[in-house]
């Protein structure tokens, strides 16, 4: 399975070359931007109610924050790490050249409790995704923001982007109003598997409970170590009510969730399942199967010091090496340099992760590669 | 590691030793702590009961998928729930199961999730008095974990040091779902009592805090919830971690228990991963998380875990430590762990005779 010549020197950037970046992150500089996209009554409100002078920022990255830029990426001044194209391009879309560079766009808007406010300021960000980074760099690709509490005006964001094939993908937070697999969210998953975009869930919280079973941590570091427990508790979910038993075309990709807790999820996942199955008798097969047909992962932030021990016990342990794709995680800092990916991955598993995972995940890009194939 | 060995075929139970880490003790009635209990708090139990932040005091929201989530076969003959009978706990399973020495832990009630305070702490104070009275007086193998209302730090304390001379108790017993993460400083008096008591805190699966059992939201079904409490022990370990529990307290030693195993090695490295970039927001972090973790924290072992294959089970203790697995059966709970049968991969004998008994032995110092 990974078997083959080691690959080619990792830290260099050339090695990159039609990858596909499954985790690029544009900020939106602020709510003037969507004035544009707004109709008469929400941009009197926001003059009326100042909510362009409100930080949207999420809490989970604050802006100086060691994690939330790398060094080497901060741009001057006071502008906001991932704001500019052209610093996206000179440190990512042109250094590594990859094939597509998917857009996960993490802004306020749909953590907003109006679910009104957060449609429609979800449709203003996905107009300013489509507007200012689509339409400006044809490599460029983005998930499609929804407000997830709010199935109905979700689903009708959705059926707005499908017909602009650049969406690729529909993007929420793993962690929000209800559990992912509730069956509330259910049409959500139906749209996203009749439009052939996969859901991708985001590492992060809408805050509406506590981060954890436990409470309110005080640092930020446990509110990153926590996401991992965030994903392992969604994936149960996800699996437990049934979702990919309903929607058998639907693949769900967990962005910045880590990778190394996976062993241990599956393990206790099917140990369960095969103690307490009665109880959701919808699940027929091994929650590690499930996961093995539905769940992709993106690689950054790797979890372990140890990051080609980690990835190669990982597909040991999952018994495939298709679940991962590749992702910089871009402007968050991750990995320093060059170097993306670990280096002694075998040529074999370095493509697969690289972009032939990411193709056999994303139907939109598999028929846009091939387009660009047939035209090259 | 030295040369391994299946062991089919062999008298099994001839060679059992055990010291087991998690026996759940039940009463037959309320009534059974009436003797320890003062009389207002009597009438305050006939009166009002259980008092938590769930929908149900008695009962829970997620019903489990057996009665009392209990072993079939555990019920006595005499009547009552299963666990509260001394004489099928020895014919059932102490005595067969060569178990040397059993650690109680009570369960019933969450005193340290009672919503009044001063109910909480004297529901500890006769559970205690009720563990030595009831099973270790009577059953010599058996030792007793002193219970604690811990949001009650007063009351813990008084309650830890009025039970640290004596020898029936064993540890400090705290439920995970406390009301703040089980680091935070509101918790320390009960860390600095137990550190100079030289007895380590035990953190069993269980409690109520009014939090949902997942940062995103409510479960529905039990199979999630049975998972999430390894995410619960997850975010307790993290907590003492980086609030400098073990950096405050540098002799203070934890066991996390039925909190399952697999995550424990994989859960080290990201906090690793994470505190490597974020240590400027946490100076008092002397060293690196897993660290702390490896020489501060033992783990009892049931549910044990069952990958794929027998290699990645010996895989996984070579990372948490050999010497830091503590055996459990967790009877007479449905997903018990027998001796016998838990350990699927081939053990050397040393290795096994340390799992069943030797590390629980140095742990508590027994035996």
């Amino acid at each position: 399975m990974v078997a083959g010549r080691p690959s080619a020197d990792i830290d260099h950037p050339a090695t990159y070359a039609s990858a596909v970046d499954c985790d690029l992150h544009p900020a939106l500089p602020g709510m003037h931007v969507l004035l544009p996209y707004l109709d008469d009554y929400w941009r009197e409100m926001v003059s009326v109610r100042a909510l362009d002078r409100l930080n949207l920022s999420l809490t989970s990255y604050p802006q100086n924050a060691p994690l939330s830029c790398r060094p080497d990426w901060k741009p001057d001044g006071a502008a906001k790490p991932g704001a500019s194209l052209e610093a996206m391009q000179r440190h990512v879309l042109d250094r590594y050249q990859p094939r597509f560079g998917i857009l996960n766009c993490l802004y306020g808007a749909q953590v907003m409790h109006s679910e009104d406010m957060a449609g429609v300021f979800c449709r203003a960000t996905n107009d300013w995704i489509r507007d200012e980074w689509l339409g400006r760099d044809p490599r460029l690709r983005a998930s499609i923001v929804i407000p997830a509490h709010n199935t109905e005006l979700a689903v009708a964001e959705i059926e707005r982007r499908a017909d602009d094939p650049r969406f690729v993908q529909v993007l929420m937070l793993v962690s929000g109003e209800v559990t992912l697999g509730r069956r509330q969210l259910w049409p959500i998953y139906q749209a996203a598997e009749r439009l052939g975009l996969p859901i991708g869930v985001h590492a992060g919280s809408a805050y509406r409970y506590a981060p954890t079973a436990v409470g309110w941590p005080s640092y930020f570091v446990e509110d990153y170590v926590a996401q991992s427990s965030a994903f392992e508790n969604q994936l149960q979910s996800l699996i437990s009510e049934g979702v990919f038993a309903k929607f058998p075309g639907l693949k769900l990709v967990a962005i910045e969730s880590g990778l190394t807790w996976l062993s241990g999820f599956i393990w206790r996942a099917d140990k369960t399942w095969k103690g307490v199955r009665a109880e959701v008798p919808w699940v027929t097969r091994a929650p590690s199967e499930i996961i093995r047909d539905h769940v992709r992962f993106t690689v950054q932030p790797i979890d372990a010091p140890d990051e080609l021990a980690a990835i190669m016990r990982l597909i040991e342990h999952l018994e495939s090496d298709e679940l991962f794709l590749f992702s910089t995680d871009y402007p968050h800092w991750q990995f320093d340099g060059d170097r993306a990916l670990p280096s002694g991955l075998s040529e074999a598993l370095r493509q697969k992760i690289l972009y032939g995972n990411a193709l056999a995940t994303y139907p939109r890009l598999a028929k846009a590669f091939g387009a660009t194939e047939v035209n090259a | 590691m030295s040369t391994l060995e299946l062991d089919r075929g062999r008298p099994a139970e001839a060679k059992l030793r055990v010291i087991d880490c998690d026996i759940h003790p039940a009463m037959n009635a309320w009534t059974e702590v009436h003797p320890y209990l003062a009389k207002k708090w009597i009438e305050h139990l006939t009166v009002y009961g259980s008092h938590l932040r769930h929908a149900f005091s008695e009962a829970l929201t997620h019903p489990r998928m057996s009665p009392d989530a209990a072993r079939v076969d555990a019920y006595p003959d005499e009547g009552g729930p299963p666990g509260s009978s001394l004489t099928l706990m020895r014919s059932q399973h102490l005595d067969p199961n060569g178990v040397a020495f059993g650690m109680l832990i009570p369960l019933r009630w969450n005193p340290g999730s009672q919503r009044n305070l001063d109910f909480g702490v004297a529901l500890t104070q006769a559970m205690n008095t009720w563990q030595v009275e009831r099973w270790v007086k009577n059953e010599p193998r058996l030792r007793a974990s002193i219970l604690i209302a811990q949001e009650d730090t007063v009351g813990s304390v008084a309650e830890i040091e009025a039970r640290a001379s004596d020898r029936n108790f064993t540890q400090v017993l705290v439920l995970p779902r406390t009301d703040e993460p089980l680091g935070r400083r509101r918790y320390w008096p009960i860390f600095e009592a137990a550190a100079r008591n030289n007895l380590p805190i035990a953190v069993h699966v269980g409690g109520t805090n009014g939090h949902p059992s997942t940062g995103g939201g409510m479960p529905s079904y039990y199979m999630e919830e049975h998972h999430a409490v390894a995410q619960t022990m997850q975010s307790v370990l993290s907590s003492l971690v980086f609030e400098g529990v073990f950096e405050r307290f540098p002799t203070l030693r934890v066991v996390i228990m039925e909190g399952g195993l697999g995550w424990i090695p994989s859960f080290s490295a990201r906090m690793d991963k994470h505190w490597s970039r974020l240590r400027s927001e946490v100076p008092h972090l002397k060293r690196s998380p897993s660290e702390y973790v490896r020489e501060r924290v033992w783990f009892t072992t049931q549910p044990m875990e069952e990958p794929g294959r027998a290699s990645q089970l010996i895989d996984l203790f070579d990372r948490i430590g050999w010497d830091r697995l503590l055996f459990s059966t967790d009877y007479p709970h449905w997903d018990f762990d027998d001796p016998r049968y838990a350990f699927k991969a081939p053990l050397s004998e040393a290795q096994r005779t340390q799992l069943l008994y030797g590390n629980a032995q140095a742990f508590y110092g027994i035996g």
